[in-house]
């Protein structure tokens, strides 16, 4: 596995001259060809990747980022390889645009050099839903990586570039975060703009990035963060850098979520767990117990709301503007059908089916505007935590990686996955998931949880508490 | 208890625009039936005096100036993965029969 120097030290150099960026993308495209095997990458962006980087040794875009590689999940519209949101039916699509997330960061030096696995328009836990392959966890080729961001995940582990963007509906960068012992954040709903990325459930859809530090997860997030006017859901930031992190851990009110620590964890998870909040108690936090009696809900709601976003958001691959065609269609139906039965993998048609289902006349009420309802409630239960702790703690997935082929058979189980993380994007709130250790070889995840629009604390706080891990 | 029969799934399908095989028609009905069991450990809450919520933003009409924007692309660069074009324009197939 390749290490990098800190993203910090990278673009200094590159910006001193005493580094290349062209050499930086060479290191980071020969580190992707050594690791095929784990079968992390859709398609590297090499041409264009060495041609920005050039640029950045011409003396252009020497930002924050200068020089610096990354990977974007193939869900970010991206120029230099196809995006497929790696699905059968976006196979062929060239993007006409990039993703505000990946212009931003391009100015600043950042260079995207590949494409990242992923469950097919990211509906799923652990690649297995990408229409072209699974990718393998590092510690263990037999496991999965967790997912939908498993290729990022996958490849910060095995230090193919600095960092990966991910997305995070319901878990999706930080559940591959904690199988792959990187640091996965999920920022505030609305930080990140959204605009020129694969629309999956967007109520709950987030951007944010897969690291080896919470450092180089604050610089990434302060060059992304921000309104923009292209995703009308995008809030103000203010001027301050994300990339200050301020603060200590000592005399910080930490609460351990009873409803996370319950039945149903893995032993060595646990351990790792309670061994984490007992450094950070030693570390000067006040640790105590916050019981938010409606997370056990949260599944459900989830389940509910996400696949009738679903249902709506992709209803735009119907063959006609882009994507796959199907050209011998006898009418018009035929060919929305025909495009959409072929394009479409299992996971996809499920959940277009359950959100037709929940949001169909006369299941409305009692599916999709019940779970809206249940969804303010945990909000308020979230509200009422905060009035007493400063930040919220769990595990961030009640198990460690399991065994590709494990869970495929039974799609509720693979959701029950997501239990520990769907609530945050339920409720809109920033979370992190840092490593803490490992059991039987395999990484753990520490799940940090922080109020809406405190993610400069919470970056703070996962930075401290890294120090102590 | 919400359990799905072929007619239901095959309904569905017909709504969402996917054609479904007999086997997928099958494996649909089956499993679409546990999962909707699942979710309705819903219907049970009390969320008695609680409104629904939409989005988490806070934010209300979210307006911007009615001016032509030029962002640099040329039409034909925004229809280029269109799979059949005439004149700017999509080609589809017939659609009344």
């Amino acid at each position: 596995m390749v290490t990098w120097e800190p993203i910090t030290d990278i673009a200094a150099k590159v910006q001193k001259g005493e580094r290349k960026a062209v050499d930086l993308v060479e290191q980071s495209l020969a580190a992707i060809a050594e690791a095929e095997e784990y079968k992390t990458i859709i398609a590297v962006t090499a041409d264009r990747a060495r041609e920005r980087a050039r640029l950045v040794d011409t003396g252009d875009h020497q930002g924050k980022l200068a020089g610096v590689p990354f990977i974007a999940k193939d869900n970010f519209l991206t120029f230099g390889a196809e995006t497929t949101a790696a699905s059968n039916i976006l196979k062929g699509f060239n993007a006409p645009y990039q993703a505000t997330a990946i212009e931003r960061l391009e100015a600043e030096g950042a260079i995207c050099v590949a494409k990242a696995n992923l469950d097919a328009f990211a509906h799923g836990s652990s690649t297995e839903n990408s229409d072209f392959f699974t990718t393998l966890n590092p510690y263990d080729k037999t496991r999965v990586p967790g997912g939908s961001s498993g290729g990022s995940g996958a490849a910060v582990a095995l230090g193919l570039a600095p960092f990966a963007l991910g997305t995070d509906t319901g878990g999706s960068i930080r559940l591959p975060a904690s199988f792959t012992g990187t640091v996965g954040y999920k920022p505030t709903y609305g930080l990140v703009s959204r605009n020129g990325v694969v629309a999956m459930a967007s109520s709950t859809d987030t951007i944010g990035s897969l690291t080896s530090s919470v450092r180089d997860t604050a610089l990434v997030l302060d060059v992304m963060a921000g309104k923009d006017e292209l995703d009308s859901t995008t809030v103000d930031r203010d001027s301050a850098s994300y990339a200050d992190l301020h603060g200590e851990i000592k005399g910080k009110r930490i609460g351990v979520i009873k409803e996370y620590m319950g039945e149903g964890l893995q032993p060595g998870v646990r351990e790792q767990t309670e061994a984490a909040i007992e450094e950070i108690r030693r570390a000067g936090a006040i640790i105590q117990e916050v019981s938010l009696p409606s997370l056990s809900l949260a599944l459900a709601v989830y389940y509910i709301i996400c696949p009738a976003e679903i249902s709506s958001n992709l209803s735009r691959y119907d063959g006609q503007r882009y994507g796959y065609h199907y050209s011998e269609a006898v009418d018009l139906d035929e060919s929305y059908t025909k495009a959409r039965a072929f394009g479409f993998g299992k996971e996809a048609k499920r959940r277009i089916m359950i959100g037709t289902y929940v949001l169909s006349s006369g299941y409305y009420d009692a599916y999709y505007k019940k779970a809206q309802t249940v969804r303010t409630k945990l909000i308020s239960e979230f509200a009422d935590a905060f009035t007493q702790v400063d930040f919220l703690i769990g595990p961030t997935a009640p198990m460690t990686a399991f065994k590709a082929g494990e869970n495929t058979d039974d799609p509720l189980q693979m959701y029950l996955t997501d239990i520990m993380t769907v609530a945050a994007n339920l409720t809109g709130v920033p979370a992190i998931s840092l490593p803490c250790g490992f059991t039987d070889g395999l990484p753990v995840g520490l799940q940090i949880i922080a109020p809406q629009c405190a993610d400069r604390e919470l970056l703070a706080a996962a930075a401290s508490i890294e120090g102590v891990l | 208890m919400a359990k799905l029969t072929r007619d239901d799934v095959l309904h569905l399908a017909q709504l969402a625009r996917i054609s479904l095989s007999d086997e997928e028609v099958d494996e649909f009905s089956t499993e679409l039936s546990s999962i909707l069991q699942y979710v309705e450990q819903l219907s049970s809450v009390d969320v008695n005096g609680l409104k629904p919520t939409n989005q988490v933003t806070g934010l209300t009409n979210v307006m911007r100036e009615d001016v032509i924007k030029d962002y640099g692309y040329a039409p034909l660069d925004l229809l280029k993965n269109v799979p059949k074009i005439e004149d700017n324009q999509l080609r589809v197939k017939r659609m009344i029969g």
